[in-house]
């Protein structure tokens, strides 16, 4: 039986880390909203790697927490060990990861969500979107509860008709045992909505009593802590910092995967969906890396309440008995005793072509897909487009444009232009080297990038917004001082100059051209710059990037002016690309689905090529002219 | 005239050089191209009752008046040069029975296609890309078969194989880095600097090979710009006609940038010239030329080779001394003529000026020396090596200044491997240059390029 429950604003069906985001930003921007979950246990799990950040994910949280978004706030709140990767190449890919105490994590967003005006979490399945002149105009429950609504944000993530495998025990489920979503699929499917099916996979846990550490290498966090978010310092967070261990496989291992390899669902074929390329499971290393003598295995604590540890490098959907054989050929591992086996977990998900840049469905209106379900992996991803979900729900109900990041402007640019432009074919892992501007989009700068975004649309507060200001100020008036101060070549300036193994000055030099030398920095100048004025590390740290890294960074701009030029070549959003000549048959299948909104975004559709695009910029000139 | 045309009106042009040869063709593309010609067109069936294809015989007839006896080849999209339907009717030769029929097939309907839009439609149709339809505009352009056989090349995409092939090398780099960047966490292998500076001293050096055939692409393409200089009376046009009469295709008259020069493009065993200022020796005829010191001067400055007519009969006098001076340090072949006569030139004193390898003995009236001045110019710009239509692989200025970039990244990228810059400073370059490359290879679109490349489209001669 149907009941009308309420009438809300926004409804956010799934509360994993893209519906959080979600949920949050809608209500923060004052949409009166409800999180729906299968079990609101399960709000915010970590069901796979209990860690936040790493290479460009690390980018993107920095981004949600400017944008004004929570994941960083909770990471940092409940981490158990820090570190920031990279660090000898570059300050682009500097990149921040923190292991996470799974539990705690879960609860503080949790807690979050719970307190937070306008929001209320809501324990059920929505097996229904209703939509009215093609516009959303309700979620209904399984338990037959309507829920009115003005805009609805689909964050299911790996729920949707998933299914657990490993050898031949085959559940349907989602992720961690939990129930799968049933019904939702065939609604989507009845509306239009296009439906892929992917797999991904998690490795197994262990005991931690049973685990040998004296045969691998521990893995300590760092001791100058970064914070994740830009409301935090390392004061604010400082704290004792939980150790991983690092062992290897070996050919012993690789021998026992090869010779069970048939009794692997994925190997075997009744696997369907597509895995990721770039975070494959044990079998998929072995068979494909085949050369390989070894691969690198982290052991991670899953929290500071629980003896589980994470064997991070080893995902599997192997039998249970070959699982166990596995497992103790590795060192450390030989007397492992297993709490969860690894398994493999196929879902179904969307092309995201069927997206605008907003994550607003091209065909139905106020109905907005995020996360894992877009074809993502990951949960910094998944927060990612949560968060860009959220807001431009609340802004269609506020009759606002959307918020859309350019690529120019963030990896979130990035991400979700990749996303709806290129379909994706297997799980999507955000890649620093997807960026192509990454020396503008830092992890550390991405507060001077996104907040004044994030203050305009109302999730940044005038204090953080001010603070943003005044280090900007300090920022530029340091770079200034230290462009004028001349430096003399006098006894205690050579003698810091030959401490760092650069070569002597002859003459007065610009402090900032010495800056700029490789083997030098802006902190290692401090003994032959008197005047230099107490500032803060953040500060401190823009300066040596800004002046360090100057010619780069103006390189990198220019292309950004060139890239802009296609960007704002504007496409009609009626354009009949069947009747431009020239175009191929591909090209123009694929024009007149995803409907480019510009230029730039037409050439990086897969399927279209440059002489495509050199035809499509023939006949916008032949257009203008006409005009 | 409208440099975008619509592609979806009927063009038509004679695709036979007027008046030579047996048979001359007027070419028809665009839709509706058969259902024109069919309404001229007297034959044992309609041309839309024929398979694609396929030759018909019969008659053109316009306005009750047969023109012509023609075959008719009737070819429908796509399988056709512009992925249009083409008709080409292949009539009698003679250039006024082939404008008739044109006029004929204009009066019907069809506009008369621009030079190079043939071409232009095969590339917006996509039957080629940038690069292939860039040779196919160098080759209506060239000017002698060498330049003909380098834009052949490029046709072919031998540029394009040694572009991409270059690439194919940055990618691989770019990915090591790359690799070692977003698995951090992860024991992939890293790349040492030293292997990276290997790796781009490697690429840098092809660049530079390549990029030194492209002056003498620039020659192959263009011709080699030389300047005929000499005192008044020294027989300049003596040797303007020994030189024409000597080489085997002379190409055309064409006129030039300004109007009171003429252009003479020749060849020379394989090298194009062209040869300025050709009106200002023939005007004045055998007895007093007009181009004096001065003018010899302004275009010795400009161009790349300088003949200098002396007489070695006579002793050197101020103005051939003037001239000598100019000229010293310039590519430039010094033709003592008249060795038929007695020498009374002091060579000692010219090997003040010129060297001994650039001084070339010849007699106009006896016909001699001409195979010395072909070595010599051989050596002057070809180091003594015979030339090759390889060497015209890049010979266009856009791929010439996409590739110098490439190579200006890859000195960067060397000098941040050098200084031990981090490596995605290295990656940064590399991309760089691969993003340059791919300007050449048409895998890089910039509105720039092509609006670059669409204008030479309609400026045909």
């Amino acid at each position: 039986m149907k009941y009308e429950a309420e009438t809300i604003d926004v409804a956010v069906v799934g509360g994993g880390h893209a519906g959080c985001e979600a949920a949050l930003a809608s209500a923060r921007m004052g949409m009166k909203t409800i999180m729906f979950a299968i079990s609101l246990d399960s709000i915010a799990m970590m069901p796979c790697n209990p860690s936040i950040g790493g290479s460009s994910k690390g980018h993107l949280v920095r981004e949600i927490d400017a944008l004004g978004g929570q994941m960083g706030k909770v990471i940092d709140k409940t981490y158990i060990q820090t570190k920031m990767l990279n660090t000898g190449k570059g300050p682009a890919v500097y990149s921040l990861r923190a292991q996470a105490d799974k539990v705690k994590y879960q609860s503080e967003m949790k807690l979050t969500l719970e307190k937070t005006a306008n929001l209320r979490i809501y324990q059920g399945e929505i097996a229904e979107i209703m939509m009215e002149d093609g516009k959303v105009s309700g979620v209904v429950t399984a338990a037959g509860a309507i829920f009115r609504c003005k805009a609805a944000v689909l964050s299911m993530g790996t729920y949707m008709r998933g299914r657990c495998l490993h050898g031949e025990v085959i559940v349907p489920s989602g992720p961690n045992n939990l129930m799968p979503a049933t019904q939702l699929s065939q609604s989507l499917k009845d509306m239009g909505i296009q439906l892929y099916r992917f797999k991904t996979g998690t490795p197994a846990r262990m005991l931690k009593r049973s685990l040998d550490f004296d045969k691998m290498q521990p893995q300590y966090g760092d001791e100058n802590i970064i914070p994740f978010s830009f409301e935090n310092t390392a004061e604010d967070i400082k704290r004792e910092q939980a150790l991983c261990w690092l062992t290897y496989t070996n050919e012993k291992t690789h021998e026992v995967i090869k010779e069970n390899l048939h009794r692997s669902p994925l190997f075997g074929g009744i696997i369907e969906g597509t895995g990721p390329r770039y975070c494959p499971s044990i079998e998929d290393k072995v068979v494909r890396f085949a050369d390989k003598e070894r691969h690198q295995i982290f052991i991670e604590p899953e929290g500071e309440t629980t003896e589980e540890m994470y064997i991070q490098g080893m995902s599997s959907s192997l039998p249970e008995d070959v699982q166990i054989a596995m497992y103790h050929t590795v060192p450390g591992l030989e007397h492992c005793e297993i709490t969860r086996f690894a398994y493999a977990i196929e879902y179904d998900c969307i092309d995201a072509t069927q997206l605008k840049l907003s994550l607003e469905f091209k065909d139905y209106k106020g109905l907005f897909s995020a996360g894992q379900f877009n074809g993502s992996s990951g949960y910094e991803e998944a927060a990612a487009q949560g968060l860009i979900g959220g807001i431009n729900a609340s802004r269609y109900i506020q009759g606002k444009d959307p918020v859309i990041l350019q690529r120019s402007d963030g990896y979130i640019g990035v991400l979700i232009d990749d996303l709806i432009s290129k379909g994706s074919k297997e799980p999507y892992r955000m890649m620093t080297s997807r960026a192509e501007f990454r020396l503008l989009l830092r992890q550390d700068n991405a507060d001077q990038r996104l907040m004044p975004i994030g203050h305009e649309i109302g999730l940044v507060s005038e204090e953080r917004f001010l603070a943003l200001r005044e280090k900007e100020r300090l920022i530029a008036m340091e770079i200034e001082r230290v462009k004028g101060l001349t430096i003399a070549p006098n006894t205690k300036t050579l003698e810091i100059l030959e401490k760092h193994e650069s070569s002597p000055i002859k003459s007065g030099v610009k402090l900032s051209d010495l800056i700029k030398r490789p083997e030098l920095d802006y902190e290692k100048l401090a003994p032959i710059d008197g005047e230099r004025p107490e500032l803060p590390m953040d500060v401190r740290e823009q300066v040596n990037i800004q002046i360090k890294y100057e010619g780069y960074i103006g390189q990198q701009l220019k292309q950004v002016e060139q890239f802009k030029k296609l960007e704002n070549r504007k496409l009609p959003e009626d354009m009949d690309y069947q009747s431009i000549q020239g175009l191929r048959i591909e090209a123009k299948q694929k024009l007149d689905a995803i409907r480019p909104s510009s230029l730039g975004h037409a050439s990086r559709i897969t399927g279209v090529s440059p002489a495509d695009i050199s035809v499509l910029l023939i006949y916008l000139e032949q257009q203008k002219r006409k005009k | 005239m409208n440099r975008l045309n619509q592609l979806d009106d009927i063009i038509a042009a004679i695709s036979t050089p007027l008046g030579m040869g047996g048979i001359g063709i007027v070419r028809i593309s665009g839709q509706g191209s058969v259902e024109l010609v069919d309404c001229l067109f007297e034959g044992k069936k309609s041309l839309l009752e024929k398979k694609s294809h396929t030759l018909s015989y019969g008659k053109i007839i316009s306005r009750g008046e047969v023109i012509d006896e023609v075959l008719v080849s009737v070819m429908k999209e796509p399988q056709t040069y512009t992925k249009e339907d083409i008709v080409e009717i292949n009539c009698h030769g003679g250039a006024l029975v082939t404008r008739r029929i044109l006029e004929a097939v204009l009066n019907e309907g069809a506009r008369l296609a621009e030079p190079g839009e043939f071409t232009k439609r095969a590339f917006l149709n996509g039957r080629m890309d940038l690069t292939q339809a860039e040779a196919v505009i160098d080759i209506i352009h060239s000017h002698t078969d060498l330049s003909r056989q380098a834009a052949v090349n490029q046709l072919e995409g031998r540029l394009k194989t040694e572009v991409r092939s270059m690439r194919e090398e940055l990618l691989d780099m770019i990915a090591a880095i790359e690799a070692v960047i977003d698995y951090p966490e992860h024991d992939v292998e890293e790349e040492t600097y030293g292997n990276m500076e290997q790796g781009a001293l490697k690429l840098l050096s092809r660049m530079e090979e390549l990029l030194a055939k492209a002056d003498r692409g620039k020659i192959i393409r263009e011709g080699l710009e030389t300047v005929i200089v000499g005192k008044p009376n020294v027989g300049k046009s003596s040797l303007l006609n020994w030189l024409l009469e000597e080489e085997r295709a002379i190409v055309t008259d064409i006129p030039g940038t300004t109007r009171d020069t003429v252009e003479e493009y020749i060849n020379i065993d394989g090298i194009p010239m062209k040869i300025v200022d050709t009106a200002g020796i023939r005007e004045t005829g055998d007895v007093v030329e007009k181009m004096g010191v001065e003018k010899s001067k302004a275009y010795a400055e400009k161009s790349d080779l300088i003949l200098m007519m002396l007489d070695g009969s006579r002793l050197l006098e101020g103005e051939d001394r003037e001239i000598l001076s100019f000229i010293h340090g310039k590519k430039t072949l010094v033709l003592l003529n008249k060795t038929d006569l007695d020498q009374k030139i002091s060579m000692e004193e010219l090997e003040k000026y010129i060297p001994k390898e650039q001084l070339i003995s010849i007699s106009i009236k006896e016909n001699r020396g001409f195979e010395e001045l072909i070595h010599g110019l051989k050596d002057l710009f070809f180091s003594g090596e015979s030339v090759k239509a390889e060497d015209g692989l890049l010979g266009n200025t856009r791929h010439k200044n996409a590739l110098f970039q490439a190579k200006e990244a890859m000195e960067h990228c060397l000098t941040t491997i050098r200084t031990r810059m981090p490596e995605d400073f290295i990656s940064m370059d590399l991309q760089d240059a691969n993003r340059a490359l791919g300007e050449i290879t048409g895998d890089v679109a910039d509105e720039e390029i092509i609006d670059r490349i669409f204008t030479k489209f309609c400026l045909g001669k």
